[in-house]
């Protein structure tokens, strides 16, 4: 069936069947490969994209249920002040290893820091534990999120 | 000595011992880099700008911009970035001048291309150096021969060559035609930098893919798209070894985006062949994957039929009964001094088959064009796929073109290349077509090559003195034969061996249709568990802590030569990284609070020499790791801090995780049972703990970083949980049971 959805502030059509998730249309109906496959059944969170705004597994989303949502994938998101800040961050302490799951761990900070400006600890990692990194990153994701909030200093967890 | 001289036999021999426990043969012959080699490129993606070669590994375009080449698959462990820092630093450019290549598969022209066994570091230390001194030597003399002035006269710095005399200088990108016209120097008239003159080396550099990274762009396997390209699963029996009898494909020809069904008899070889299976071709990899519910299949799966978790452990438990085993290693009479011991402790450990389970699903991109493959491969062993590709598929070696795609996490799992030659079967029947073959998550984990699992049956003998005067293991694990299956064999050098005078270590082996293979820390990754844990009891049976005990046995300062040409143990190394980790962690302070408590573990492997200390409490069946220290020794010099501390917290992560969040896979008939991050958990940030990182430097040459932090933090963890509530757990994973 063909689908119509704003993706990244850009229209785009594809003919595919409804109950395809939108992780699929992103990535091989697309090339929007950015977005990426972890389980597919919503528990690591490596695909997670921005509808209106909010953090969503898109392996979990059927493209029938977008409607008219606004689509934001990692692609895009650092033409958003937040997005742009979390990728200095990331950077500057260079958060990845395998980087794998990276792009999900983002679009998951961003969402969180567009709701809750300066979070705690706690909040971040209430936010962030259903994003897995199994190359186990996550001082140094904790840490760039708090980077980018400002919300004071480097964690005394990284001194790289 | 060139790639020619070694057979491919021999290669792989050394690339599979230096992958197993202990890890890191001390002689060390995989195909060394040719540092000085400027064989044609098999391939090549260069661009339209002229550059100048100057080495396989180096070249320098005329605006300055140094292209230097990464040999070795990267999949998370930082290669990418730490090899060519080497190159750069002794080159005595400016890292941003710098861009990096991935090479393709190509040993004649690069040597030793694979990524296993923590080597990439000391197998590379000496020749990334000696390759960018070699062309820096070539620039100079390029400069002199253009200044007319001899090189003695002229030095280096960030990438430009300066006559300090005349006040003239002039860039590397100016002269470097020049120098590439030069014959290479003598290795032997290079000298490197002193350690206090590295510019590069020892900063923290950021990975070179990682701004592509945070922007989501494409750089992993998975993330190939070719013009034409289709997508592909590969349904293969539920057990390892099942056989295809009949498959009906007509519903799943008609599935929406289908474009090809295709049925394919293996090789025979479940291990490291081509399995039996049903190939589904598709416009859309998930139309690819729902399409195979519409498959009926009937699986010959007699061969795996009791092979289940509960037989194993019956097996298990009559192999422990019958006997200590084949013996692996005897020293002195361990039964006489047992006999005659005031003490004797005796405990029983075991842990189960666990996956790797990287983010990434296994991959590979193929097309079959004109009698040649050309692959984009995420593998950690490429060399041997081309060898597995030819053995189970008939194919030339030099009819390959094989692209080194970064890894989606590799812990072990890309050292096998089953994906590949799948991909390669699959693209076999449409010629032309590039085909992508993607693993679901449940097909990753079922199809993995598992972490095997393991009982332990010690004994230890104290004197009146409480000292240690015998040790015995008795080790049950999975073989075929006589021969252990892949990574499941005993290392005959596990601590304690050596520093006990009466010590026997054996074996018995069950037989398995499953794949195992080699995880993050091959061995030790288990052997440390069980070996460290039954020490803390031994320790504490003779009045003693862990940390002392080892201190003891450690003795005089001397290196203990270790069977298989494993690398000899260093007991300074040992003593200084156990004295180092007492004193960060404060370890004679005990936590106040009831059910609170540290504990430590040391483990060498892979020549890293790491003792952890882990403070942990528990309340109800719950526990929580609070702090883990770590002090560790992987000699002179940390190349990269920024990727050496990830890898680090990434290891002790790992072992939490093994020890915590419940992680086993379970057989039943060769079925494994858990197929997803709901039934075998991963760490998730909340249970984090602080971790924190002394380095002890040595004068050692400097070793690999990807495993030997790993094995201490379980044992360190299940002696802390003994500390804090008096139980101890003598099984992975660790849990504990509700009072």
């Amino acid at each position: 069936m063909p689908y119509r959805f704003e993706i990244n502030g850009v229209t785009r059509q594809v003919d595919v069947p409804s109950d395809m998730p939108l992780l699929w249309v992103l990535r091989d109906e697309l090339g929007l490969v950015g977005t990426k496959y972890g389980c597919g059944k919503g528990l690591c969170g490596a695909c997670t994209v921005h509808i209106d705004g909010t953090a969503q597994r898109s392996c979990q989303l059927t493209v029938a249920n977008i409607g008219n949502a606004k689509i934001q994938t990692i692609e895009h998101i650092g033409a958003t002040p937040i997005g742009a800040r979390l990728q200095q961050a990331w950077l500057k302490i260079d958060v990845m290893q395998c980087g794998y799951c990276q792009a999900g761990q983002i679009m998951a900070a961003s969402a969180l820091l567009a709701q809750t400006p300066r979070p705690s600890p706690g909040q971040i990692d209430a936010a962030m534990a259903g994003n897995i990194c199994r190359c186990g990153c996550y001082h140094r994701i904790r840490t760039a999120i708090e980077i980018a909030a400002d919300v004071g200093e480097v964690s005394h967890h990284v001194s790289a | 000595m060139s790639a020619h001289d070694i057979t491919s036999i021999d290669r792989r021999t050394v690339l599979r011992a230096s992958l197993l426990a202990g890890g890191g043969l001390a002689l060390h012959i995989l195909i060394p880099a040719p540092v000085l080699a400027r064989s044609p490129a098999r391939t090549t993606n260069a661009g339209t700008t002229p550059v100048a070669e100057l080495s396989a590994f180096i070249s320098v375009a005329p605006d300055g911009t140094i292209t230097i080449v990464s040999k070795t698959p990267e999949i998370g462990q930082g290669v990418k970035t730490s090899l060519p820092m080497m190159v750069a630093d002794e080159l005595d450019c400016d890292w941003q001048q710098v861009r990096i290549d991935q090479a393709d598969l190509d040993p004649e022209r690069y040597g030793e291309q694979s990524a296993g066994g923590s080597t990439s570091t000391p197998d590379n230390w000496l020749p990334m150096r000696q390759s960018g001194a070699a062309a820096r030597a070539m620039l100079v003399q390029a400069a002199g021969l253009k200044w007319q002035l001899p090189v003695a006269e002229l030095t280096t710095s960030k990438g430009r060559i300066f006559h300090r005399a005349s006040g003239r200088s002039i860039g590397y990108g100016e002269v470097a035609t020049l120098a590439a016209t030069l014959s290479p120097p003598d290795l032997k008239s290079l000298r490197l930098k002193a350690p206090e003159q590295f510019t590069i080396i020892g900063q923290p550099v950021v990975g070179v893919d990682s701004p592509k990274i945070v922007r989501g762009e494409p750089v992993f396997g998975s993330d190939i798209r070719l013009p034409g390209m289709l997508y592909a699963v590969y349904e293969v029996a539920p057990s390892n070894g099942g056989r295809l009898v009949k498959a009906d494909m007509d519903a799943a020809r008609q599935a929406p985006g289908v474009k090809h069904v295709v049925p394919i008899i293996g090789n025979g070889d479940p291990d490291e062949g081509l399995a039996d299976g049903v190939a589904i071709v598709a416009s859309n990899w998930w139309l690819a994957n729902r399409a195979r519910s519409k498959l009926a299949i009937k699986w010959d799966l007699s061969t795996a039929k009791g092979h289940s978790t509960r037989v194993y452990q019956t097996r298990a438990d009559a192999a422990l009964a019958a006997g200590s085993g084949k013996v692996l290693r005897l020293d002195g009479e361990p039964d006489t001094q047992l006999a005659s011991a005031a003490t004797r402790v005796a405990a029983r450990y075991e842990y189960p088959f666990i996956a790797h389970a990287p983010m990434e699903p296994q991959n590979c991109t193929a097309v079959y064009r004109d009698g040649k493959i050309e692959l984009w491969a995420p593998s950690q062993a490429p060399q041997d796929g081309l060898e597995a590709l030819q053995k189970a598929l008939g194919i030339e070696p030099k009819t390959v073109t094989l692209h080194l795609m970064r890894a989606g996490g590799g812990f072990g799992r890309r050292l096998m290349n089953d994906y590949m030659i799948q991909a390669v079967a699959i693209a076999k029947t449409v010629p032309g077509v590039p085909i992508q073959l993607r693993w679901s998550r449940e097909d990753d984990m079922r199809r993995d090559y598992f972490r095997p699992g393991g009982w332990h049956s010690f004994e230890a003998g104290l004197n009146a003195r409480g000292e240690i005067i015998a040790f015995t293991d008795h080790f049950v694990t999975f073989g075929n034969g006589e021969k252990p299956a892949r990574a499941a064999a005993l290392n005959a050098a596990m601590p304690p061996a050596g520093l006990i005078a009466h010590l026997r270590y054996g074996q018995s082996m069950i037989p398995t249709v499953v794949n195992t293979g080699w995880l993050r820390a091959p061995g030790s990754n288990a052997l440390c568990f069980a070996s460290q844990s039954f020490l803390d009891e031994v320790a504490l049976a003779s009045g003693t802590d862990l940390p002392q005990l080892m201190l003891t046995l450690l003795g005089e300062p001397r290196e203990i030569p270790a069977p298989d040409h494993r690398p000899s143990f260093d007991t300074r190394r040992a003593r200084h990284v156990i004295e180092k980790v007492v004193q960060t962690s404060n370890w004679k302070v005990k936590p106040a609070q009831p059910g609170r408590a540290k504990g430590f573990a040391f483990y060498f492997s892979h020549r890293g020499y790491f003792a952890e200390v882990v403070e942990a409490s528990v309340s109800g069946s719950h526990v929580t790791a609070h702090k883990v220290w770590v002090a560790g020794d992987v000699g002179s010099q940390i190349v990269n801090p920024m990727g050496a501390e990830n890898q680090v917290r990434g290891a002790v992560i790992e072992g939490l995780a093994q020890a915590l969040t419940g992680q086993a896979i379970e057989f039943i008939d060769g079925v494994a049972q858990q197929s997803n991050f709901d039934d075998f958990p991963l760490a998730r940030m909340p249970m984090i703990p602080e971790i924190e990182i002394a380095w002890v430097k040595s004068d050692n040459s400097p070793t690999g970083l990807g495993e030997p932090a790993l094995p201490p933090v379980i044992p360190a963890l299940s002696n802390a949980i003994f500390a804090a509530i008096g139980t101890r757990l003598r099984s992975l994973p660790l849990t504990v049971k509700n009072a």
